[in-house]
């Protein structure tokens, strides 16, 4: 679920807003928005894959909420790491191709 | 053709006069708003969440039934699953969506979707990433014209005086207020049901298209196919199976487990699961394979990075998620091959619609339903656009066609989170819809036909909970309809297994439609095996 909304890197574009699928945030004029409805969130990432400041932190864990500590994250490099990952980082674009399915969709395995 | 925003006397609701409504803005309902669009029809797509990031494909990745024109290749891919889903598939669909799913993604292409090349410098195209896919349609579909109204949640259709679909009318839940858009011809592309499962990118999914449709009148189709549960790490939402395939799964002292398997075994892990936990290790995938998979869906990583998990050496335990209808194959009945349904003007694509065309009464995972989405889309939109602009003269009066927790004539409305609850419970136990039997499938039916009267003799919701309402009510309804076809399908066939009828029947060889809100129906549809996809048959026959 999500966490985190690093108030020190948000800057109030309000992106995740928008994109999150189950209105999980609310916004607030001239500072970062808020997780106001935290039980609705789904654990799809969508809000780190779209955020440009890499100021969010979706927990793996999906059924409940777990304490975080924003200067672990930021230490560990885990924010942002999402939006790397795809490609969605301005020195990870060559990632947007790099889709590997091909090789797996054979199904599994040599038996 | 453009959009006419209308004012509406009295009231702050957004008013807007368009030729198509598209409902859902995930794959099946981005490639409907194109395809209306570039048929000449203004369009409005409303999507519950936001159109781009909502519904199960957006927050994963998807492998693509995309396969080259060449009649062998064709012939064994159209073969490859025909058994599997009990022959209720159509060649004649197949072919089409084989046609235009190759047709759609070679325009991804040309739309500027990075598909990646392989050593021999072959553009592949048979796997979408979905961050970027739905990104990409979301500005495809700006630019065929259409409107998008995001985080605007349908809540009923609208009809007219002849029982006609008219548009629908729904709630804006960021800026509040209501909206209402007055259409000619409606596509219904929600999704299908998860159920709230958290399975991911599902929780959008909730079946309210199919609630919607069917207090118009619309009937459904295979939704007995409808007990899909995915396997998941037990603490996460991502649910990816293929990577299960090189998966060993074990009990908690690393003891394999016989049988267990994510293709083939999945229901000896539920059976399983009732027991004791069970833990996967990824242990079968080789170094080559496993920066492959990293390569192909970043985000199945995730739950395991953040959590100091290696899933190629540790084992972790998982669950099963539901999917309900999502990978099941049950949806609206299609009348036609423009997808069309059993209400005039009112059309499905995606999961809302039923897969059997191409899947019969099975569909492994997102290859089939990826182009299914590309293409009932496709056909769907430019089907309502044909029919919208065939439509002339003044729109007349319309009214809301809803019924539950909208129009009720209690005092009281219901309680959202108690009936979201009660569905689940009867829909999410591995011993209700995976292991299914007569007696169990029976006495939950019943209890469900009760929450519907329950619900019936509710109150209007609130508007702050009536989404939260028409939800629950749409899961309920849907979990009617899957129950009473999996008591009136007494064999097993494709994904539906009965338990107390392990064979598939001979005669029982038909779809089930179903329908009706207060009175669920079921009743067979005739069926015949397809010439072109089991030969043997016609022999048999001559």
């Amino acid at each position: 679920m999500i966490e985190l909304i690093s108030a020190d890197r948000c800057t109030g574009c309000n992106i995740c807003v928008r994109v999150c699928p189950v209105n999980v945030f609310d916004l607030v004029a001239g500072a970062a928005p808020v997780i106001a409805r935290q039980d609705a969130c789904q654990t799809c990432f969508m809000c780190e894959a779209w955020c440009p400041e890499d100021a969010m932190y979706v927990s793996p864990n999906a059924d409940a909420p777990e304490a975080v500590d924003e200067a672990a994250l930021v230490a560990s490099g885990v924010l942002g790491s999402y939006r790397r990952g795809i490609g969605w980082s301005r020195d990870t674009r060559a990632l947007r191709g790099g889709d590997q399915s091909f090789r797996l969709l054979g199904g599994g395995p040599a038996k | 053709m453009a959009v006419t925003r209308r004012r509406i006397e009295g009231s702050t609701e957004s008013g807007y006069d368009a030729d198509v409504l598209v409902i859902g803005g995930g794959p099946a309902g981005t490639w409907a708003a194109i395809s209306a669009a570039q048929a000449g029809a203004s369009v409005v797509l409303a999507d519950k969440g936001h159109c781009g990031a909502s519904g199960a494909t957006a927050a994963a990745g998807t492998a693509v039934w995309y396969v080259e024109p060449d009649p062998a290749r064709r012939a064994a891919a159209m073969a490859s699953r025909y058994e599997m889903g009990g022959r209720l598939a159509s060649a004649a669909w197949m072919r089409r969506v084989l046609d235009r799913t190759w047709d759609g993604i070679n325009t991804l292409a040309e739309w500027g979707y990075p598909f990646p090349d392989d050593e021999g410098g072959v553009s592949r195209r048979n796997s979408l990433q979905g961050p970027e896919y739905m990104r990409l349609m979301r500005k495809q579909v700006k630019q065929a014209g259409a409107r998008i109204l995001d985080h605007s949640p349908a809540l009923e259709l609208l009809r007219d005086a002849a029982g006609a679909v008219a548009g629908a009318a729904g709630i804006d839940r960021q800026r509040g207020g209501r909206w209402e858009v007055r259409a000619r011809a409606v596509v219904i592309a929600t999704g299908g049901c998860a159920f709230l499962s958290r399975a991911l990118g599902c929780n959008v999914l909730t079946g309210d298209g199919l609630l919607m449709a069917a207090e118009l009148g619309a009937e459904l189709s295979g939704m007995e196919f409808s007990n899909a549960y995915a396997i998941a790490p037990e603490f996460g939402s991502v649910t990816k199976t293929l990577f299960y395939n090189w998966a060993t799964f074990t009990d908690a002292d690393g003891v394999p487990i016989p049988g267990a398997a994510s293709k083939g075994g999945r229901s000896v892990i539920a059976r399983e699961l009732l027991r004791q936990k069970v833990y996967a290790r990824l242990d079968r995938a080789d170094a080559a394979t496993a920066a492959a998979m990293r390569a192909a869906q970043p985000n199945f990583f995730l739950p395991f990075d953040r959590s100091g998990i290696d899933p190629f050496a540790d084992r972790f335990a998982v669950t099963l998620r539901l999917e309900g209808t999502v990978r099941g194959t049950g949806g609206l009945r299609l009348t036609g091959p423009d997808c069309s349904t059993s209400v005039a003007g009112l059309y499905a694509a995606g999961d809302a619609a039923t897969r059997e065309p191409i899947c019969g009464g099975f569909t492994g995972g997102g290859s089939h339903n990826a182009a299914w989405a590309i293409s009932s889309g496709s056909f769907a939109g430019t089907g309502a656009a044909d029919y919208a602009l065939q439509q002339s003269g003044e729109r007349g009066a319309t009214q809301g066609a809803g019924v539950a927790a909208l129009r009720g004539r209690g005092a009281h409305p219901v309680d959202a989170t108690a009936l979201v609850r009660a569905v689940q419970a009867e829909v999410m136990p591995f011993e209700h819809n995976y292991f299914r039997t007569g007696e169990v499938l029976e006495a939950s039916a019943a209890r469900l036909d009760a929450q519907w009267h329950a619900l019936r003799a509710s109150g209007p919701a609130d508007a702050g909970s009536v989404l939260a309402a028409r939800e629950g009510a749409a899961m309920l309804a849907t979990a009617r309809w899957m129950y009473r076809s999996a008591l009136a399908r007494r064999e097993s066939r494709g994904m539906h297994k009965r338990y107390d009828f392990l064979e598939q029947d001979a005669a029982q060889y038909h779809h089930l439609s179903s329908g009706g809100l207060d009175e669920v129906w079921v009743r067979p549809q005739a069926c015949a095996p397809d010439a072109a996809l089991a030969p043997q048959d016609r022999r048999l026959a001559a």
